[in-house]
């Protein structure tokens, strides 16, 4: 378990995440304006929006891989080359070439690189930690395949565990259920959970509505701005789902609404 | 916790044997057939084609698998200006030259990046530009230097072709000394080098210095690029260093066997290229050098387990054969059940109707097993049918099971193969579970 700051200097627990005026532009448009974001530390959050809304972007710009025209993110009240060792990625499953020559523990051994430092090689410890990681996502069998014999799913719970071995207190997941089967879908939601329960902070950007209520507790709703966030309950209502996607999806909280008026 | 000696490693160290073998036989049939003569020349101009092929093939790997195989082409073209202005600069001089390639080539790679970064044109057009001008202007320069009234330009043009008898002792010096340095970068950055060429936005995240490293790897590449200039000239370059690295790949899904076979596979054809070249002096080295190392992609290609073309004919067939057995079994099975007896002679209308053409090639198959036999224009199942079918039928049921209980009973997740006997892919502990499953639903 690696340390982080238990309380600021006002002697309060800071907030996992805290994003002040945070604007990325991509060829002079701004792809996330002035984003005003606080999360506290053990919650499971969903970053939805419409396509094109920034989502991708805000976890790329807080993690430092793409630049930021302005403001500030902190990690448990540190900037980022200080919270480094305890920020956990899954990028999208795309990202990468999975015809690359290499074996599924080995791609889950890759987390621990960082920790390692310069010239140290990965020996038997980083094995087992990898190892066990894969029976958290269900793919122990899979240790020494090569990567292009998984499935899609397969190949996001293979992200997952490289994450899990990185042994953060916040991670950031780009849409892990992007075009994946059921039992990863499950499996992914499970693991969520479990990091939840041991205090871990989620965040993740997700695309389907209908799921958020059930797996999340938290809810960012994105459109290049901030339009709400906070707690599922009081945030992801109808009016504020209008408000992030507009008209364009009526069909998608046409059923919220219905779902409001039988509670009701 | 090593995984053993798997039949990947084995295959490799085979493969390790045969081209030394083929070196060694090739040495002495160049000498004595050939006729070759294996003098103080030639000595050097193979130990420095040999070591190129090294350098170049390993460096090649991470070029092929950053899919910058083309960027390898452009950089090697955008050399020549900078052969041709470090002549009339400074004369002659081996480093210069080699500095002056060098020089342009990176300011080539700096254009290809400002023209991405700055306008809409795509990356492949903007190496096309860079290519073609850069390429253009040092045509252009050579002629103009052999124009000139001066004896010392003569053979300058071997920096487009390649020429082995370029090379002398103080360059394989050189080259050795560069190749040991490249070697020790790779070791010591290996962990790096590998998560960066797989997973850039990972590595960034995790705190690697994402940019350096990569402008590392680069910088190796241009460096091996501009080494190998003289012997295999800018336009067979590329060829020198991606075609170890695919060949290499063909064999094997581990990056540090890929590495080692391209530094083999590169040494052979870099060495018996210069050595084919030297058996007439208007053979240019880069050319021979390519067609050896084209001749191992080809070989790779198609013979290699798995990734060869010849392998994936033969499974493909394989499948094919295997599917129509099974699928004609089923057939007779059911067909046999529904007619309340298992002895059932079944028609061989009914089993075209159901699966056409396979169906012969089904059938020889299950006759061959001893599964069915010929009666009287019908065929029946045997003993040994009987129970393949059940086995065959038990198969889909255990398979539908898991599908259904595979969350509930917290089974290991695996693909869903129905072809393949679940038994073989589950652990005894979880079919025992689907077992009792299965036992409940048919009581």
């Amino acid at each position: 378990m690696k340390s982080k700051p238990e309380t600021s200097e006002n002697g309060e627990t800071p907030d996992a995440l805290v994003i002040d005026d945070l604007t990325v532009a991509y060829n002079g448009k701004p792809a996330i304006w002035d984003v005003d974001l606080r999360i506290p530390e053990g919650v499971l959050t969903a970053i939805v929006g419409p396509n094109g809304a920034g989502k991708s972007t805000l976890i790329k710009a807080a993690l430092q891989l793409i630049p930021r025209a302005a403001g500030t993110v902190r990690f448990f009240g540190l900037p980022y080359e200080k919270a480094r060792s305890f920020v956990g990625y899954v990028p999208q499953r795309g990202s990468v070439d999975w015809d690359f020559p290499t074996s599924v523990i080995d791609v889950v051994t890759m987390g621990l690189y960082g920790q390692l430092g310069w010239i140290r090689r990965p020996g038997g410890k980083e094995h087992e930690i990898a190892m066990y990681a894969l029976e958290q996502v269900g793919l122990e069998d899979f240790a020494n395949r090569q990567i292009s014999q998984l499935s899609g799913g397969q190949q996001q719970r293979t992200f997952l565990a490289r994450a899990l071995v990185q042994d953060a207190q916040i991670y950031f997941m780009d849409e892990p259920f992007a075009a994946v089967d059921a039992v990863t879908e499950r499996a992914i939601i499970a693991i969520m959970r479990e990091l939840r329960d041991r205090g871990k902070t989620v965040l993740v950007v997700h695309h389907d509505l209908q799921t958020i209520e059930e797996y999340f507790d938290w809810v960012t709703l994105l459109n290049v701005e901030v339009v709400a966030s906070g707690p599922v309950e009081t945030t992801f209502t109808s009016e504020k789902l209008r408000q992030t996607y507009g008209g364009r999806v009526s069909y998608l909280y046409e059923d919220k609404v219905k779902k409001t008026a039988e509670a009701g | 916790m090593l995984p053993g000696f798997s039949p990947e490693d084995r295959r490799v160290w085979l493969l390790i044997g045969a081209i030394t073998l083929i070196t060694l036989l090739f040495l002495p049939y160049s000498q004595f057939v050939l006729g070759v003569r294996y003098d103080y020349t030639l000595r050097t101009v193979a130990i420095g084609g040999s070591l190129l092929g090294i350098i170049s093939g390993v460096l090649g790997c991470f070029a092929v698998l950053r899919q910058q195989s083309l960027m390898g082409d452009a950089l090697s073209h955008a050399a020549l200006p900078g052969v041709a202005i470090a002549f009339l600069l400074a004369g002659r001089e081996l480093g210069f030259l080699l500095i002056g390639a060098g020089v342009a080539s990176w300011l080539g790679v700096q254009f290809i990046r400002l023209l991405t970064d700055t306008t809409r044109i795509k990356q492949d057009t903007a190496m096309g530009i860079v290519l073609a001008s850069w390429f253009a202007a040092g045509i252009a320069l050579l002629a103009y230097i052999q124009a000139r009234p001066d004896a010392s330009q003569a053979g300058l043009d071997t920096f487009i072709f390649g020429q082995a008898a370029a090379i002398v002792e103080k360059d394989v010096r050189l080259i050795a000394g560069i190749g040991l340095a490249t070697m020790f970068l790779l070791v010591l950055f290996w962990k790096e080098f590998k998560l960066i060429t797989f997973d850039a936005e990972f590595a960034g995240a995790n705190g690697f210095r994402v940019n350096l490293f990569s402008t590392l790897l680069s910088t190796l590449i241009v460096v091996a690029i501009v080494l190998g200039l003289q012997l295999a000239g800018v336009i067979m370059m590329v060829g020198m260093l991606i075609a170890p690295g695919i060949a290499a790949r063909q064999w094997t899904n581990k990056l540090t066997q890929m590495v080692t076979l391209a530094a083999i596979f590169g040494g052979f054809s870099g060495g018996v290229g210069a050595i084919i070249s030297a058996l007439d002096t208007d053979l240019p080295t880069g050319p021979m050098i390519i067609v050896v190392a084209f001749l191992l992609v080809v070989i790779s290609i198609s013979i290699a387990p798995q990734r060869g073309l010849i392998w994936q004919l033969l499974r493909q067939r394989q499948d094919q054969k295997r599917f129509a057995a099974q699928m004609v079994l089923d057939d007779l099975f059911h067909y046999a059940y529904d007619h309340d007896s298992l002895s059932t002679v079944v028609p061989e209308s009914f089993l075209k109707g159901m699966r056409g053409s396979a169906v012969k090639q089904g059938l020889q198959q299950l006759v061959n097993k001893d599964q069915v036999q010929p009666v009287n224009g019908g065929w029946q199942l045997t003993e040994a049918g009987r129970q393949a079918a059940a086995d065959n039928a038990t198969n889909t049921l255990m398979w539908d099971l898991y599908r259904q209980y595979n969350q509930t009973l917290d089974l290991p997740l695996i693909a869903e193969d129905r072809q393949r006997d679940i038994r073989e892919l589950l652990p005894e502990t979880a079919i025992h579970k689907l077992e009792k499953i299965l036992q409940e639903e048919l009581a």
